[in-house]
This record gives structure tokens, sequence and C-alpha cells, in this order.
């Protein structure tokens, strides 16, 4: 079954055009990379699936309703989540508020405080802290759980890798296993392309944005991804 | 002992000022906006507040009753209705629209109800006093704003930090756009706090029209102390609002004690003071 589908989704930051037509489909309980260079649209793709910018209806499909025009509210109730670059955690809320803050859409679910501290045993420890005390791998954790605790199921992870050490990096994936393993579709950003088709099924290469190249992850021809990525053969 | 006084008298004045200023710090603390228009919905509720006088036979204190939920859902659908559409291009546009507002509400009282002088009549409350040692003399209802300003933010603090809308109101606070995409209704929680601010507002401008004569022009004196009490304490800090409160009634009466002419001078002079030592108040919160 298809649980997100862009059907030649546009978007546009005033009069500049972001994204050009990208159709791309996402399969239940499937998890899809989304690669390319800085400026690609990658990050644009995320936040106009989850509403932050304004698209045609028809633009994009999820569990076949068409959610273009819905505000993010709603498509977070709809059940999609975002884990948005940077985290973004609410500097002001503890630790555990800002993974309340994430239960407000009211989901039913498997996710709960409990089901996320044992997912990141450490988050429980520090629950009482400011958000912003916690070291980047934390933070990242902190926002990983605030999205699930909304019972997504389509999880956006935007650049979880970013500005993480690489042991810490290797921790946070593993951890993104025990939630695909619950059953989450899960569509993730990265500009670390290893890292990202190591953990997904398909990708999607996107250049400047546009659709440059789609393909499984295993079984696919490096040129042609180099070529996607950098633009060396414009189609 | 007579300074004593002063500075005892200041501080209660300090607490009105603190409760004219709770609905423009709450406002701004949430969804940054700048409302001109928040001296005349002081005013508005003491009209408000008169009507509902008039149609019951209600003392003032109880005319709350009516006020409160009045000035809810004045609140709550002006923001819903109006005020939301103004927030998304920045901080020019609900500065305009809130200038409007007080336009309007300005000459709508004045077409409404003429331009005289009215006042809200609670009885010997008003005029009672403590006699403490040393000859200080309390006023009993300067003493009971400055309770109800006290009650009022501590309240507002419980809410803030203890409930999921406050937790919510702080969420929003920090980062609208994210909150957003984390499953909040932006706007409508908008509405629902400026709803809240409107039931302070509506609690202040009750006790105001029992305090002092109003008439539908006397809302951007109120407006101007308002925000002056908020910018002494920091912006988004209601302990520190109650502060400047407290700051600008002191100034105050010190000036009126040294020459009567100096009492509202004073006030501003403290205000522009405190602004060039900490631009950013005395306990600033919100960022940005």
């Amino acid at each position: 079954m298809i649980l997100l589908r862009t059907q030649n989704l546009s978007a546009f930051y005033g009069d500049f055009q972001a994204l050009f037509g990208i159709n791309v489909d996402v399969e239940q309980g499937e998890t899809v990379a989304i690669i390319g260079a800085n400026g690609a649209g990658k990050t644009t793709f995320l936040r106009t699936v989850a509403g932050a910018l304004r698209s045609a209806p028809d633009a994009v499909v999820f569990d076949a309703e068409p959610i273009g025009g819905k505000t993010p509210h709603e498509i977070v109730r709809l059940g999609i989540a975002m884990v948005p670059e940077g985290r973004r955690l609410f500097p002001s809320l503890s630790v555990e508020e800002n993974l309340l803050i994430g239960a407000h859409s009211e989901r039913r679910g498997p996710w709960s405080l409990k089901r996320v501290y044992e997912l990141f045993p450490r988050l429980r420890e520090l629950r009482h802290l400011p958000a912003t005390s916690l070291s980047g791998g934390q933070q990242q954790m902190a926002a990983i759980g605030r999205a699930l605790m909304s019972n997504p199921r389509l999880l956006l992870c935007d650049e979880l890798s970013l500005g993480l050490a690489p042991i810490v990096i290797r921790d946070i994936y593993q951890c993104l296993g025990a939630i695909i393993a619950e059953g989450t579709t899960v569509v993730l950003v990265e500009q670390d392309i290893n890292r990202a088709l190591d953990a997904s099924m398909r990708f999607y290469c996107f250049q400047e944005g546009h659709l440059a190249l789609a393909a499984p992850t295993k079984n696919f021809d490096r040129a042609e991804l180099t070529a996607a990525y950098f633009g060396m053969q414009r189609r | 002992m007579q300074w004593l006084n002063i500075l005892i008298q200041g501080g209660l004045l300090g607490g009105f000022y603190a409760l004219f200023a709770i609905g423009l710090s709450m406002s701004f603390g949430i969804m940054r906006l700048v409302n001109i228009a928040h001296g005349d919905f002081i005013v508005l509720a003491a009209y408000v507040g008169m009507v509902a006088i008039d149609a019951t036979g209600f003392d003032p204190f109880m005319s709350l009753i009516v006020v409160i939920p009045a000035m809810f859902l004045f609140g709550y659908a002006l923001q819903r209705g109006l005020l939301n559409f103004t927030l998304s291009g920045g901080l020019l546009p609900p500065l305009l629209v809130t200038f409007g507002i007080s336009v309007i509400i300005e000459n709508g009282l004045q077409q409404g109800f003429g331009a005289y002088d009215h006042r809200l009549k609670e009885g010997a409350i008003e005029t009672a006093s403590l006699h403490l040692p040393g000859g200080i003399d309390l006023g009993v209802y300067p003493l009971l704003v400055f309770a109800v300003a006290v009650l009022a933010i501590g309240s507002l603090q419980v809410m803030f930090y203890w409930t999921r809308l406050g937790r919510a109101f702080r969420a929003v606070s920090d980062d609208a756009d994210t909150a957003e995409l984390m499953g909040i209704d932006n706007r409508k929680l908008f509405a629902v706090a400026l709803g809240i601010a409107m039931v302070f507002t509506g609690i202040a401008g009750v006790l105001f029209g029992i305090r002092t004569i109003f008439d539908p022009a006397a809302g951007p004196i109120r407006l101007i102390l308002a925000f002056e009490a908020v910018i002494i304490g920091g912006l988004g800090s209601l302990w520190g609002t109650l502060l400047g409160g407290v700051v600008l009634g002191i100034a105050q009466a010190v000036g009126a004690a040294l020459n009567p002419n100096w009492q509202i001078l004073a006030g501003h002079l403290a205000f522009l003071f405190i602004l060039i030592l900490r631009p950013s108040g005395l306990f600033p919160r919100t960022r940005d």
C-alpha cells in the first residue's frame, strides 16, 4: 500500500521555486532516503509534506487523502511527524516537557513517555533538565522522541547526523532501526549518502529542485548516482 | 518614616500598574503582539462593568461575573477573527491594526456614552485604611489591588508551569513554527491566550473604574503605564512586570513627594533611566 505519494509537487519561497514537479511514492512500512547536495530541495520537500509550505491539495496524498492544503497541526493529527533539521527543541521547556508537546495531537498508538524512555534511557535521567543543556546527540534523541510521542505512521527525519560525532550517529541510527521495526514508515533526508543508503531500502536523489534519480539501495549504479548528485549530466 | 511611607504607597500603586500590564505582557510574550489598543481594552472593561452594574444592580466587584466572561469572549473572537491574520507579516501589521482598534473603541465609547466622566462606586472600602505604628496609613483598596495583582500573576505562573495549556503557551512562545509542526494549533492557542489576557484586563478595568474617574479617552495613558511596567520588568516575565509596576509606582510617589507636578514625569524618567542601564529590562525572558 502506498502511504505517501507526491504528484507533480512544486514548492515556492515567495517567487523562488524550490521544487519542480516532484513525484515520490513511499510504501507503508518502507524506509526511503532522500539525498542530494546542499540546496537540492530535500528539506523543502519534507517541510511541504509536513504542511509548513503550501502546495496544491492533490500534490501530496497521504493514505489516499489529499493533504496538500492542510496546516501542519492537522497533518500531525493524521499521522505525519517531523524531526526537524537542527532539532529545534523548545529551549524554555525541560526534556520531558518537550516530549509531552509531541503528545498534544492526542494520537493513540504504541509510543508513550515510558516507551520513549525505554528507547533512549539517557533521556529518563535527564528529563528535568532544560532541553538545550543536553549534548547534541541527546538533543537529537529528544527530538526523535518528541516526534514519536504523536504516534506517527510516517516519520520525517531531517539530517539526523548533522553536527554529531560518528559514534553518536551510529547510536542514533541503531535506535532508528528499533523505530522502523515498530512498523513506522520513515523518510530520511541526509547529506551523508552512505549513512542514508545503509538505513534505507530505496532512495531518491534530488538536484536543484528536480528529481534526478530513483533507485533501490541494494542495486544501483554508483556512477549514475554520482552524476545525479553532482549534476554532471543534466537530464 | 515619611520616606518609608512614600515607598510603601508607591509600591502599592505599582500593584495597580502591574495589573494594567498583565494582559499586555502575556500577549507580547506568547504571540509577539504589540497591542496598542490595550489601554482602551482596560477602559472598555470599565464601561462593560458600568453597563452590567446599571442593568443588574450588582456592586462593582460582583460585576466581574459579567465582565470576565465578556472580555474572554471578546479577546478570543478578536484574535481568531482579526489579529491572527496580522501575525505572519512582521511587527508592523498588528501594530497598525491594534492602533485602528484603539481609535474605534475610543470613538465608539464616546458615541455610545458621551465624553463624560464615570466612576464605579464600591462604597466604604474605597476610603478605608489601616493605621500602622509609625504613622503609616495603608489604604485597604490599594492593598486589595496589590493582592489581586500578586494573585493574578501567581495563578498565571501556575498555569504556565503546571498545566498542559501552559506548556503549549511556552512552546509557542519559544518557537511558534516548530510548535505547529509538533501538532499545536497556534491560531486557536493564540485566541485562548488573548481571551485569558483579556480576563486580567477586565479585572484591571473594573478595579481602575473604582479607583479613578474614567472617560472614553482614558486608554492611552493606561497603555503607556502598562508598557513601561512591562519593559522595565523585561519582556515575557510576569514577575518582572510586577516589579516594573512597583518601580514605576515608587518613582511616581517619590517624584510627587518632591513636587506634586513631578509625579508622572518621575515615572517616565525612571523608565528611561532603566532603559538606558538595562535595555532588555530587569528580568528578560523572551528572546528576539
